[in-house]
């Protein structure tokens, strides 16, 4: 018995030692980084790792890991960092159905977890977690901010379309919380679809007034273009996802002049936001996208709670980060009491500096905006 | 829904289906003759889209792109017949498979390293910018006619070289019994090169094509590929004909359900149910099609008896 009660309080001992002994904090990054879709994860890694750079701290270790866009790889992957890497916290996730598959799981055990992009509705609502912070947005935001503006531009017969997957049918009802004009027709395209031109005949013969559009990535740039050659020309509105900076040269001049919305852009008047556009060029030769704003808030968050609370500590850290005492590229941000950001969204034009395409701000479309699903969530 | 609308999304079928037919007509003719399974013909359409891009970036001529496209994606296609293909016609279609898949995985990642992860950019020229009136009042895009054109022609030549030509006959002949031909003297490896180059340049050049509309980026081969190798069922394994036949079938079916099954299912639901239920059917009203067809042709429209 003795000897039992010894051995426990050795191993009790030495397992507090190695505690004290791992100083610095280990954060775990699973991002898009091959595929289709790793220009999301490139821009979001490369802010992360940019604010990690400018705050001269040596004790953070980062684990990037590439999930191809996969749930099932993200699954094994967020395992074997939990469990092998013993992270400290994880970020990194840009779609929401890997942040779906990942995060829940994740928490549980206790993790934190900071999100720079995916902000699927259950983590907001029912499945909020005390341990889940949402830097970027809750997934409808930018839609209902797109439904705010075409109400202030005296659109009232707009056709909408998206996706036919959950983050389509979020952004259409997104949409549609906002705007109060009448719908001249609303479709739901499929995932990953390439030809628009059925459509876009559909919204020459509906006699609308515009169009809002959500179609992320590779999708956005073929309707674009197509859009643009098709000779309709309603005003076009949609979120900032098919108008970043990394895909705009590739849709060229066909995008001139389309409204979009965002929470940032690359001329949101402040010092950081200035300091942030300038350093992203000169370390990487690119302007930034939304993106890699999102990834260099979310390391300028945790870096913030780090200073003032050990990580161990999971409740001092936690309210080290509900403070969201950082400075913003955004300027003010603040959280909800569901972990998700209180902060303006803007409207964005897009036009040509140079041979450059990139956004400008026009307007405010939402101040201080936080999120539908608040009262969903029980904590 | 009015008869110009119709109209106007039957020509947007029509000029889908040509375009399926570029990339249909390679795999069925590698397929027919060579008996192998080509899944990295995506990749080769892949390789058209970006050497397009590139040179129209760097020299401005869209025609020239064209021809790059062409030109690279045939280069591409001899080196990797030569390579790896020509190591996999004895062993069975699973080898193949699983072969051809590496080369998707090495060639993406590979244009990925050269291209970077970003979407390129690749325009229209501005002669084939804008719409054009058609007869009864519709408004049609320039280039999407100009696709109608070039697939047709293209097809047209195809035709005329299977048929009339001696590599025609040979391409025939090694369809039916390659072991004989070889034995008659001809260069079987040779003709197989040559066919896969072909399959490979239309691949590259109806990526190029689509590339200017669409967006030109890596992973942009495969769900033209799943839609290609529904074609080639539909049509008949190793039929150009049946390719043809198949592709238009495909793209006017897909274009069509698109655009009508929703207004349809909405005649008698309420808007939200029809338009999901017609969002999902469309869909799927393409492999409905193709169960369709080989329940009363096994072997697809034009194929062998």
């Amino acid at each position: 018995m003795k000897l039992k009660s010894l051995i426990i309080a050795a191993s009790i001992a030495a397992s507090t030692a190695t505690i004290a002994h791992t100083e610095g904090v280990k954060v775990g990054m699973i991002t898009t980084l091959s595929g289709g879709g790793a220009g999301l994860g490139i821009d979001v890694r490369d802010g992360f790792m940019l604010a990690i750079a400018q705050s001269g701290r040596d004790d953070i270790e980062v684990v990037i890991e590439d999930d191809q866009r996969k749930p099932d790889i993200a699954v094994q992957l967020a395992d074997r960092l939990i469990q092998s890497e013993k992270v400290d916290v994880m970020t990194g996730i840009i779609w929401s159905n890997l942040a779906m598959a990942v995060v829940p799981g994740a928490v549980a055990q206790g993790q934190f977890y900071l999100s720079p992009n995916a902000g699927p509705s259950p983590l907001a609502g029912a499945a909020c977690h005390e341990n889940y912070f949402n830097v970027a947005w809750q997934n409808d935001n930018l839609h209902e901010a797109a439904g705010a503006y075409s109400n202030d531009a005296g659109h009232s017969n707009t056709f909408i379309l998206a996706p036919n997957y959950p983050a389509g049918t979020d952004a259409l009802t997104g949409f549609k919380r906002m705007y109060e004009g009448e719908l001249a027709g609303e479709i739901y395209t499929r995932l990953g679809q390439t030809d628009y031109a059925a459509e876009i005949a559909q919204i020459r013969a509906s006699g609308a007034d515009s169009v809002f559009f959500f179609l992320p990535g590779g999708m956005g740039i073929s309707f674009l273009k197509q859009y643009a050659d098709s000779g309709v020309d309603l005003p076009v509105v949609g979120p900032a996802f098919s108008f970043d900076q990394g895909i705009l040269q590739a849709v060229g001049a066909a995008a001139l002049g389309v409204r979009n919305t965002s929470q940032w852009s690359k001329d949101i008047d402040n010092e950081t936001n200035a300091a942030f556009v300038e350093s992203f060029q000169a370390e990487y030769g690119r302007l930034p996208s939304l993106y890699a704003s999102q990834g260099f808030d979310t390391a300028n968050l945790l870096i913030s709670a780090l200073e003032v609370a050990d990580v161990d500590d999971a409740d001092a850290f936690r309210a080290a980060l509900e403070a969201a005492n950082f400075d913003s590229t955004r300027g003010d941000f603040a959280f909800a009491s569901n972990h998700h950001p209180i902060q303006d969204i803007y409207v964005r034009e897009v036009i040509q500096e140079g041979d450059v395409f990139t956004n400008k701000i026009i307007g405010t479309a939402l101040s201080d905006h936080s999120n539908a699903y608040v009262d969903q969530c029980s904590m | 829904m009015s008869l110009l609308l119709f109209i106007e999304q039957t020509l947007n079928g029509l000029q889908f289906g040509v375009m399926l037919f570029l990339m249909a007509a390679g795999l069925t003719l590698v397929f027919g003759v060579m008996g192998l399974i080509n899944l990295a013909h995506g990749s080769l359409y892949m390789i058209g889209a970006f050497a397009a891009a590139a040179v129209a970036g760097a020299t401005g001529s869209f025609l020239l792109a064209l021809v790059a496209s062409f030109v690279c994606a045939a280069f591409a296609g001899v080196l990797i017949e030569f390579f790896v293909i020509r190591r996999l016609y004895d062993r069975d279609h699973l080898d193949q498979v699983l072969a051809t898949f590496a080369l998707i995985l090495i060639l993406s990642e590979a244009t990925r390293w050269v291209f970077g992860s970003f979407p390129l950019f690749l325009d229209k020229p501005d002669w084939l910018s804008g719409t054009v009136m058609l007869p009864f009042g519709i408004e049609y895009s320039l280039y999407r006619l100009a696709i109608i054109v070039v697939g047709l022609v293209v097809a047209a030549g195809l035709f005329w070289m299977i048929s009339k030509t001696r590599i025609g006959i040979r391409i025939r002949a090694g369809e039916n019994d390659r072991e004989m031909i070889g034995a008659l003297g001809v260069n079987i490896s040779l003709l197989y090169t040559f066919v896969f180059a072909l399959g490979a340049a239309l691949a590259g050049l109806a990526g190029a094509l689509v590339g200017a509309i669409q967006s030109v980026q890596v992973g942009m081969g495969e769900p033209v590929l799943i839609l290609a190798f529904v074609v080639i069922v539909i049509g008949g394994i190793g039929s150009i004909k049946g390719a043809l036949i198949g592709a238009i079938l495909v793209g006017l079916t897909d274009t069509l359900g698109r655009s009508l099954l929703p207004s349809f299912f909405g005649l008698f639901l309420e808007p939200s149910s029809a338009m999901s239920l017609g969002a999902s059917l469309s869909s799927m009203s393409i492999y409905l099609l193709m169960i369709g067809v080989l329940l009363f042709r096994p072997k697809g429209l034009f194929g062998g008896v």
